[in-house]
């Protein structure tokens, strides 16, 4: 029975779960949830996701929300049919895809999302005005991380280590964005964090997620 | 490999006792304690690689999830301070092993980990075979620890942080704090209760009904801004959430993960 997402391709996080799915080669159905509407904050949804945000998640009785929780149990379920993600198999690998998606979620997420948010879902999606001295902050936040990644990046092939893994395909939904922005030089003057990303950027599943995704207001 | 001991010290060794079988023992308790004693007595050799060291602030909030950890999986740790009030954890040796100034970060053995969260998934995961069961049972026990666990990292902590900052560490310091951000934070700190409320009223803990990670991490933070931020409010009106506070903070691990704390305690034997 194939497993359902409830989300928008606009969501950065609904991204995330569906490159998941299409790393691993699962049945699913992408059920479209209205943001517009406010489709994310009405009773059916609120059910399923109690803080009202996107996605959520459905394998039979199991409901599910946090796209990094539900990627995790994907890539779990689907183990045998896609690339070893997670590293289960080895306690230390599996430490360092566990410390890189932290860093993902605590130091890099909060530094890109600020940009992606004020340069284009205020604008777009609320008719705001970009705050440009956020913007400047936040570029300077991520330069200092990017830093960080440039170093990484320099002595392991990926972040966790010479293997690909969850860790390093979390950061695409959000770089997918900036990428195609005028802050894409941040990741283009860093040699390694540019083959990283390109790297990132030239799978499959990337591709065929991306495909789906607005890039451009 | 570990390095063999110099005869030299043969004189000084410990002596390993055997451990005393009953006759009810199953067998698999004379292994387990003979391998606990004969751990300790590695240890006792002097390998301190035996031991995981914890490089932090005691009464910092993600060590203080680490050790929790440690405690509750009776794992022995020597806690390594860092000393953040003069910027040892901004300082280049630092960096080395925790690229981005913040503590903890762990050795255990030949790896070294940071990011508390992570930290206390590999404990987890390594200990598995001892103390209580942290991460669920099943994949879809483990799906809603993960997922709880990251309810925390990132619709609870947001809020949590600035509370505990701008009431607690900055007066603290004597420095001036931003009474707007707390505010803020603790409005929004009070909408992520209500959720949790619900939840709690449906299940014992929040993954389920067992004690796990999800449920831990919540424990240092929320402890400052209810006993030191003057917020036991935000509880109070909240009957299962304070039944949950009450029964997570009343574990005997976390009291003694307080008490090391508040003695200063820098070695931690269960």
């Amino acid at each position: 029975m194939a497993v359902k997402v409830y989300g928008a391709a606009t969501s950065t996080a609904t991204v995330r779960v569906l490159l998941c799915l299409e790393e691993m080669g699962a049945e699913y159905e992408l059920v479209p949830i209205d943001f517009f509407t406010g489709e994310h904050k009405s009773p059916p949804h609120l059910a399923r996701n109690p803080f009202g945000q996107m996605p959520a998640f459905e394998d039979g009785d199991l409901i599910l929300f946090e796209s990094r929780a539900i990627s995790r149990y994907v890539l779990r379920k689907y183990k045998s049919s896609g690339p070893d993600l997670l590293r289960d198999g080895s306690l230390e690998e599996s430490a360092m895809v566990d410390v890189w998606l932290e860093v993902e979620a605590q130091q890099y997420d909060k530094a890109i999302s600020s940009i992606y948010i004020e340069t284009v879902i205020k604008p777009v999606f609320f008719g705001g005005v970009t705050d440009e001295k956020v913007v400047a902050e936040s570029v300077e936040k991520l330069g200092k991380v990017l830093d960080v990644y440039e170093a990484r990046l320099s002595k392991s092939k990926y972040l966790a280590g010479d293997f690909l893994s969850f860790a390093d395909l979390s950061h695409i939904p959000y770089t997918q964005h900036i990428i195609a922005s005028p802050h894409a030089s941040l990741f283009e003057s860093r040699l390694h964090v540019k083959a990283w990303w390109e790297s990132l950027a030239s799978r499959p599943a990337y591709k065929k997620v991306t495909a789906g995704v607005p890039t451009s207001k | 490999m570990r390095k063999p001991t110099t005869s030299s010290s043969l004189q000084m060794m410990p002596r390993f006792h055997p451990p005393y079988i009953s006759p009810s023992d199953t067998g698999t308790t004379c292994f387990k304690e003979t391998t606990r004693r004969l751990g300790y007595l590695w240890h006792s050799l002097g390998n301190e690689k035996m031991v995981v060291k914890v490089y932090g602030k005691a009464q910092a909030v993600c060590p203080q999830r680490v050790m929790h950890c440690l405690v509750e999986k009776g794992v022995p740790f020597e806690l390594v301070h860092v000393d953040i009030d003069n910027m040892e954890h901004k300082r280049p040796e630092f960096l080395q092993k925790q690229p981005f100034g913040q503590v903890p970060y762990i050795v255990d053995g030949d790896l070294e980990l940071f990011e508390s969260r992570a930290i206390v998934r590999y404990l987890a995961e390594k200990y598995a075979d001892r103390g209580p069961n942290l991460l669920g049972q099943t994949p879809e026990e483990r799906a809603k620890v993960d997922q709880w666990l990251d309810v925390e990292a990132i619709n609870y902590n947001p809020w949590a942080f600035p509370i505990v900052f701008n009431l607690f560490v900055l007066p603290i310091r004597g420095l001036p704090a931003n009474e707007d951000d707390a505010s803020a934070a603790v409005d929004k700190l009070n909408k992520v209760l209500e959720v949790y409320e619900k939840q709690l009223s449906k299940t014992k803990y929040l993954a389920g009904d067992e004690f796990t990670l999800a449920d831990l991490t919540h424990i240092p933070a929320t402890r400052y801004i209810v006993e030191n931020c003057g917020l036991s409010r935000l509880l109070d009106d909240k009957k299962h959430v304070k039944a949950w506070w009450e029964d997570i903070t009343g574990r005997p691990a976390w009291k003694k993960v307080v008490s090391f704390v508040e003695t200063g305690g820098s070695n931690y034997s269960p």
